[in-house]
């Protein structure tokens, strides 16, 4: 066990290493910083000395190492348009942000196993057939699309729910203020959770179902049949765990992906959270908030990757973590 | 009153284009205890026929026509119900290839409880003593502990004896073995065979092995069916289908074992391939391979006819009997 952790976070360490790497070279070619902290009045020699006084002379290598060395302590830079840590005014909008993604993990979760199982077991039917087609409208539609659709439809025609912002919340812990707290938190989270969604649920009923229906052509589910066993036993116990495994794996790297696709879901509904503040981020030129943005994005995917691996192994009887040395 | 009786079972299979006959007029008995081999090459339609058995065909294929009584009762008639009342419980059939009957994610232990509580009011300690029990009758040691490991961690021969465990727990009147050994080593072979034979006999278990392995039905079974293209082609008592074959198919079979062969000559086989079930030839089926058809083969399909000991589907059997060439073909 103590070995196969040890080898994942070596691993994740090294997964960083290139994100940072990735980051801070892109934060050489955001443009020229000092035109964004000094007004056009300043003249060329007092530049050169803010540069050098900044580092922004020194090799490539220095420059990184510094950064690397300054994120290592927490250190991310400062925002220019917030004049605050940028890793402060991070942590400040991901509740937000993780919040937008559990709701959607709900839905999806909620909804892709039944109704992937049941498309599974009755392919042929006409409830089957609607759900299918409905999933290749899900995933066609870009999710800005279904965002304003659902704005025109739910908030301004029926005015069913609000169309932007996070409405009540209630301080938790920290920075973390919930959605799930208050009647007006709910009814604000739920839209923009079901826009969210609304491209992963589809892509997971089609794999819950592919993946359930190689499982129910397998020998040991006709084993099971053979023994007697009752039908709902052989769906729910046999064929459903072996569904899950490949369907675990993928659902890791989607979780990651869905912290990425908040910034449109965020933008439309003008949710405060992280991608919401990274486009905004990009419209100001704010490059230390973008380069701290990426990193936290990274490091919340090899995160949720490394996490998805160990609950593998410990759903999979055939991956021994104690076993698994180097 | 006979425990299995079979009577002109014929099962279907639907493609896309078509629609192909698997199994055609299948008719056999079993005694209760009895020992039946099911013989022929792959595609003959011996695995069809332990499926069908159990009502068990996923689609495309079904039953079309035929009875299959069971302790009197029509397994083709029963509802789902009575047919999982069936299947475990009074009929029990062992799999192919043990390294993928068992299902990956559970524990030998669940899936032998799992079978005892869906036939039988019992709690759960009550399931797992006779779970424990079954496996020590199969010769599986420390059994206790097997019950917490998953089937990857066992030998493909430990898993086939605990498949064949499975099958005993709640003493069935019949078990289907299809190709029980196919998938294991030839040393595990032997091993598991005496262990089948020892276990029908002791505890009164009709047996139906299907195989293509005429040793293990002459060692295993008292009856044997030879099964070509959907048909039963000869059928008997097994020391005379192996002694004295009538059908020019079966004395094919007992001619292409290794042991009538002597050392450094080519193994004599039949010409050929068995036809697939799109494309049966009309006539005998056999008629193509076989060279003795004459033009009645071609175009009329034979009944099966006692002939001596035996029942064999042949027009040609009484000519052949008195044939030379017969003679030179068992020589």
């Amino acid at each position: 066990m103590f070995a196969y952790l040890a080898k994942r976070v070596i691993q994740a360490v090294a997964v960083m290493f290139v994100i940072s790497l990735i980051a801070f070279a892109i934060q050489g070619n955001l443009g020229d910083p000092l035109r964004e902290l000094v007004g056009q009045s300043v003249s060329e020699e007092v530049r050169q000395q803010l540069r050098d006084e900044m580092g922004l002379n020194d090799s490539f290598v220095t420059q990184y190492l510094r950064f690397a060395g300054n994120a290592l302590q927490g250190d991310l830079g400062t925002s220019y348009f917030f004049k605050e840590p940028a890793l402060d005014v991070i942590l400040k909008k991901l509740p937000a942000t993780l919040e937008l993604v559990f709701g959607a993990t709900l839905i999806i979760v909620g909804f892709s196993v039944p109704l992937g199982v049941y498309t599974a077991i009755k392919p042929d039917s006409i409830l089957s057939r609607i759900i299918m087609g409905l999933s290749i409208v899900g995933i066609s539609i870009p999710v800005f699309l279904t965002a304003i659709l659902m704005i025109f439809v739910f908030s301004v025609e029926y005015g069913w729910f609000p169309s932007y912002g996070r409405g009540d919340t209630v301080q938790v812990w920290g920075y973390w203020q919930t959605n799930f707290a208050t009647a007006d938190g709910w009814l604000h989270i739920i839209l923009p959770s079901i826009a969210l969604a609304s491209i992963m649920l589809p892509l997971f009923v089609r794999l819950i179902r592919a993946e359930m229906m190689e499982v129910l052509q397998s020998e040991y589910v006709k084993y099971a049949k053979a023994k007697g066993i009752n039908p709902w036993r052989i769906y729910f116990v046999h064929a459903l765990k072996n569904t899950l495994l490949p369907v675990i794996t993928v659902g890791g790297v989607q979780i990651g992906t869905m912290v990425a696709y908040t910034i449109l879901t965020e933008t439309v509904f003008q949710w405060p959270g992280m991608g919401f503040m990274f486009l905004e981020a990009v419209n100001r030129v704010d490059t230390p908030l973008i380069v701290a943005y990426l990193i936290v994005v990274g490091f919340i995917f090899v995160v949720t990757n490394t996490i998805v691996d160990l609950i593998y192994g410990l759903v999979n009887p055939t991956v021994n973590i104690a076993r698994m040395g180097a | 009153m006979s425990l299995l009786s079979v009577r002109d079972l014929t099962v279907k299979f639907a493609m896309r284009d078509q629609t192909v006959t698997a199994l055609n007029g299948i008719s056999f008995d079993l005694a209760k205890g009895e020992r039946l081999g099911i013989v022929g090459e792959s595609g003959a339609g011996k695995s069809i026929t332990g499926f069908s058995l159990m009502n068990l065909l996923s689609r495309p294929g079904y039953i079309d026509t035929g009875k299959i009584l069971f302790e009197g009762e029509d397994v083709v008639q029963m509802n789902d119900k009575r047919l999982r009342n069936l299947r475990g419980n009074r009929m029990a059939m062992i799999f192919q290839d043990p390294m993928v009957t068992l299902n990956p994610v559970l524990t030998i232990g669940q899936q032998m409880i799992e079978t005892l509580m869906a036939h039988r009011k019992l709690s759960h300690e009550e399931a797992r003593q006779i779970a424990i029990v079954k496996l020590r009758e199969v010769y599986i040691p420390s059994p206790e502990e097997r019950l917490e490991q998953y089937p990857h961690e066992l030998s493909g021969g430990m898993r086939q004896r605990i498949i064949i465990a499975i099958a005993l727990l709640l003493d069935p009147q019949l078990i289907i073995a299809d190709e029980p050994t196919t998938a294991l080593d030839v040393t595990i072979q032997a091993d598991i065979m005496e262990l089948m034979l020892e276990l029908c006999q002791s505890n009164q278990v009709g047996l139906i092995l299907i195989t293509h392995d005429l040793g293990v039905v002459s060692q295993m079974t008292e009856r044997t069916l030879v099964m070509y293209a959907g048909r039963i082609i000869e059928a008997g008592r097994t020391r005379e289908i192996i002694n004295d074959p009538q059908h020019p198919y079966t004395q094919g079979l007992i001619n292409a074992l290794p042991q009538q062969t002597l050392p450094g000559q080519r193994l004599k086989q039949i010409p050929g391939n068995m036809p697939g079930l799109a494309s049966i030839p009309a006539g005998c089926a056999f008629n193509p391979r076989c060279k003795y058809a004459t033009d009645l083969c071609r175009s009329r399909v034979p009944e099966i006819v006692h002939y001596g000991e035996v029942e064999v589907a042949c027009h040609e059997v009484q000519r052949l009997n008195s044939d030379e060439d017969r003679q030179e073909a068992r020589a």
